[in-house]
């Protein structure tokens, strides 16, 4: 089980949850579940986040594995110069 | 991704070294081709018509007469760009910042454009199109835009991260929040506390190259750009998608670029020239003059920061908050969210508050510029741990380091850190010569740290291993600061080979997978992560070619100092074979050699830097001379050390610049006065001194070895750092950027007062 915090913006698309318990081995399954509870998350999902695993980055490797107790936030995609 | 990205401590020979850039004769010579080198047969000019205005409804446009023109082949207005966004409000933005629809939200807003057979005839053709505009009550000024009575930019925008979502529109697009603890008992517990306001003005990233392009779109729907941008891939996808064209029949090259930083990754008249293009049925050039440039494409945000710290007697801080409000031109923005994000990022807090708001006014669209929205977020931090320094009366790298974020920490942004480099900087700092080096009359030292995120992203290369051995690199990422060199070194050393016989080219759309842009600080970071792994391809096909020629099982052959060798005793007598060797022989082993790579460079790591700046202020003019500048970065590895130097020496010139003396100015009318480099003022070399820099090199573990991006962090701590330094040689704070002569001289006088 992960849990996992959202930033401020999704938090009124998941029924005003901040941090949600789901069970899940990789970002990528974390994601689809996380859709599945929350079909409102699909939309920003799909374009605007990035999943951080103990305190890496992750804006596109999806099949990361999330390690048991790791620290799982939902982080804005970052613009860079 | 399969390839395996962590870092193996190994002795580099290639990397590490300082060879000339493969790029470098071209460009001295003047035989590079920038934006606005490239030429097509039957060519047209364009021409951009221009808003006077900063905020006006077009009410009737009438291009008739223009179009009668004798040498005028097209002209385009918002009707020939039509709205193919799909509800998609940011690519929106970018269509209606292309060309002005229903209203021109900035003075310098696209409205109409005209492509013609010499400039001559296009400029006179842009006189001939008659606007009439309906004037708006306009805003440029971001306080300004945020109070109730502000004339309303979008109707249909309402603030969003807001509960109860509000029920009349507002110039603030979204409020964000960011944090941990209880900041009012953090601050109940602090025995001195700082609180200042803070403001930042709106700065343009100044490459010294314009927008150009040369666009031609043929009768069979395949089109072709010829472009200066750090995104070719990206700007292929723009484009695509607002002129409905089918991506793979958009051939997208980039240019040689001259600078950047971030104002390059987004469009603004590609697909005006597009549009001329495919309407004229010719291929059309725009390039963008200077005043351009500045009036309608890509300038940072302008802020307005307050900042509040507390601090017990012995130095440690017990709670911080900050409130930043960020402009981002007339279209919503996260730039706010970033400084939100950055702000307190260095530091180890227990209690912190960050809340950001985007706020939209009558000025251009804003851009990422290099580390975007972290610079204005850590001078108004950073000028206060300095005050809170001064209070404490403790030494300002001391409280630092006492403050410092280090592996475990909670960041103010949210995630816990692994390993990271603030503290050795900081460490660096404290005992480098610079800190302790005697000062003169009207001089003052300042300091500051700087952090930024850095990422990595999607990546894809080529390694062909030609017949005569040597290794032509085909690359997607655009080289903004020497990636080339770089990237012809990383080769090398996984190969075997010298430095000399790998070329790197930025290969185009047509020719190599798709690619993200240079942004992020990547560039190096993931093209050299898809330039390991495309070698080390290309070596596992060179063991099996080896094999084949000896007659062997290739689990017999290893690969060592750039050469196949046959393993054990048994095979004693084979000589190894070289990339040369080897190449040679491909015809008849198989057909030509190379590696490939398409990859996602994730784990990129974020970064820190610390910079000492010591200024002289003339108390008679205000004018202020940097005497001596350091800069402190973590590089984890730098693969080619002259170019690290050059990217923390770059963000520091453009960093003090920020702090000295850039600056948009407005007139009471809306529009800019001064979109021109002789009044709006960036440093050259004879206002800087040598810019020394320590390159630090903490290895990243997510990359083969250990590099990081560089490419950003550096322009985050110069404005602090100036402003530090400024304050501390006039002892007044200063906290108003840019610190302008005549912006010193009214803080004096306000004192001697």
């Amino acid at each position: 089980m992960v849990d996992v915090t959202l930033w401020g913006g999704l938090v009124p698309l998941a029924d005003d949850q901040k941090t949600l318990s789901i069970e899940a081995d990789t970002i990528r399954e974390l994601l689809r579940k996380l859709q599945e509870r929350y079909p409102a998350l699909s939309g920003p999902i799909k374009n605007e986040v990035a999943v951080v695993i103990d305190g890496v980055i992750y804006r596109n490797d999806w099949s990361q594995r999330i390690p048991e107790g790791a620290e799982v936030f939902l982080m804005r995609r970052l613009a860079g110069g | 991704m399969s390839f395996d990205a962590a870092y193996q401590s190994q002795k580099l020979k290639s990397v590490g070294t300082r060879p000339l850039r493969p790029d470098g004769v071209d460009k001295v010579t003047g035989r590079a081709r920038y934006g606005a080198d490239f030429n097509m047969p039957g060519q047209l000019v364009a021409r951009v018509l221009r808003s006077p205005h900063a905020h006006a409804r077009i009410v009737r446009m009438d291009t008739g007469a223009a179009e009668a023109l004798k040498g005028v082949k097209a002209v385009v207005t918002a009707a020939d760009l039509p709205d193919l966004t799909n509800g998609d409000a940011e690519l929106f933005a970018v269509l209606d910042n292309c060309m002005a629809r229903t209203k021109a939200l900035y003075d310098g807003h696209a409205v109409a454009a005209v492509a013609a057979i010499d400039e001559r005839t296009a400029k006179q053709a842009l006189k001939l199109i008659e606007v009439e505009y309906e004037i708006l009550p306009h805003v440029v000024d971001v306080d300004a835009a945020m109070v109730a009575d502000a004339p309303i930019l979008n109707d249909e925008l309402f603030t969003g991260g807001v509960d109860p979502k509000p029920d009349t529109p507002s110039n603030v697009a979204n409020r964000a929040e960011f944090g941990h603890g209880d900041v009012d008992a953090g601050f109940a517990e602090a025995d001195f506390i700082v609180e200042r306001s803070y403001k930042t003005e709106q700065t343009h990233q100044g490459y010294i190259e314009p927008h150009a392009c040369v666009a031609s779109c043929n009768p069979d729907g395949t089109a072709e750009l010829w472009v200066c941008t750090q995104g070719h891939f990206v700007f292929r996808q723009n484009c695509a998608d607002l002129l409905g064209l089918e991506v793979s029949k958009l051939r997208v090259t980039s240019s040689e670029i001259g600078g950047g930083f971030g104002g390059k990754t987004h469009v603004w008249a590609e697909p005006v020239a597009l549009a001329l293009s495919r309407k004229a049925g010719r291929p059309v050039k725009l390039v963008m003059s200077r005043d351009e440039v500045f009036r309608a494409s890509g300038p940072t945000s302008a802020t307005s920061i307050d900042v509040k710290i507390g601090a017990k007697a012995d130095g440690k801080i017990t709670a911080a908050m900050a409130t930043l409000r960020y402009s981002s031109g007339p279209y919503p923005g996260m730039w706010a969210e970033l400084g939100a994000m950055t702000s307190f990022a260095c530091y180890d807090l227990e209690n912190v508050k960050t809340v950001g708001f985007e706020v939209i006014v009558n000025r251009p669209k804003v851009a990422a510029y290099r580390a975007p929205s972290a610079p204005m977020a850590a001078f108004a931090v950073e000028s206060a741990i300095d005050e809170l320094a001064q209070k404490l009366g403790v030494n300002a790298v001391e409280l630092r380091i006492k403050n410092a974020a280090r592996e475990g920490t909670k960041s103010s942004y949210g995630p816990v850190y692994g390993p990271i480099g603030i503290g050795p900087t900081l460490e660096a700092a404290q005992s480098h010569p610079h800190m302790s080096a005697p000062l003169g009359k009207n001089q003052g030292r300042g300091m500051a740290c700087g952090f930024w995120f850095n990422f990595g992203g999607q990546t894809c290369s080529d390694l062909n291993v030609n017949a005569d051995g040597t290794v032509a690199l085909a690359v997607g990422t655009v080289d903004v600061g020497g990636s080339r060199a770089s990237l012809s070194l990383i080769a090398a050393e996984e190969l075997g080979i010298d430095y000399k016989d790998v070329k790197a080219v930025v290969a185009d759309t047509a020719t190599l997978g798709y690619n993200d842009m240079t942004d992020g600080s990547r560039g190096t970071f993931s093209s050299s992560m898809a330039t390991i792994s495309a070698a080390r391809n290309a070596i596992a096909i060179m063991r099996a070619r080896a094999a084949l020629t000896w007659d062997i099982p290739v689990e017999d052959v290893y690969w060592e100092d750039g050469h196949a060798k046959a393993a054990g005793t048994k095979y004693g007598n084979l000589s190894p074979l070289s990339v040369r060797d080897i190449a040679a022989e491909s015809g008849n082993t198989g057909g030509p050699i190379a590696g490939h790579s398409e990859l996602v460079a994730d784990g990129a790591g974020v970064s820190f830097a610390t910079h000492i700046c010591d200024v002289e202020v003339d108390p008679e003019t205000g004018a202020t001379s940097i005497i001596r500048y350091t800069v402190i970065q973590d590089a984890g590895k730098a693969v080619h050390p002259s170019y690290v130097e050059g990217q923390y020496q770059g963000g520091a010139a453009q960093g003090i610049g920020w702090a000295l003396n850039e600056e948009y100015i407005y007139g009471a009318d809306g529009r800019l006065q001064n979109s021109g480099f002789l009044d709006y003022r960036i440093p050259v070399c004879s206002d800087l001194p040598m810019i020394d820099t320590q390159i630090l090199e903490i290895p990243n573990p997510n990359h083969p070895y250990g590099v990081r991006g560089v490419g950003e962090t550096s322009i985050v701590p110069p404005l602090a750092a100036t402003a530090n330094a400024v304050s501390n040689a006039v002892g007044v704070r200063m906290s108003h950027i840019p610190m302008s002569p005549p912006r010193i001289l009214a803080a004096l006088n306000a004192e001697r007062d």
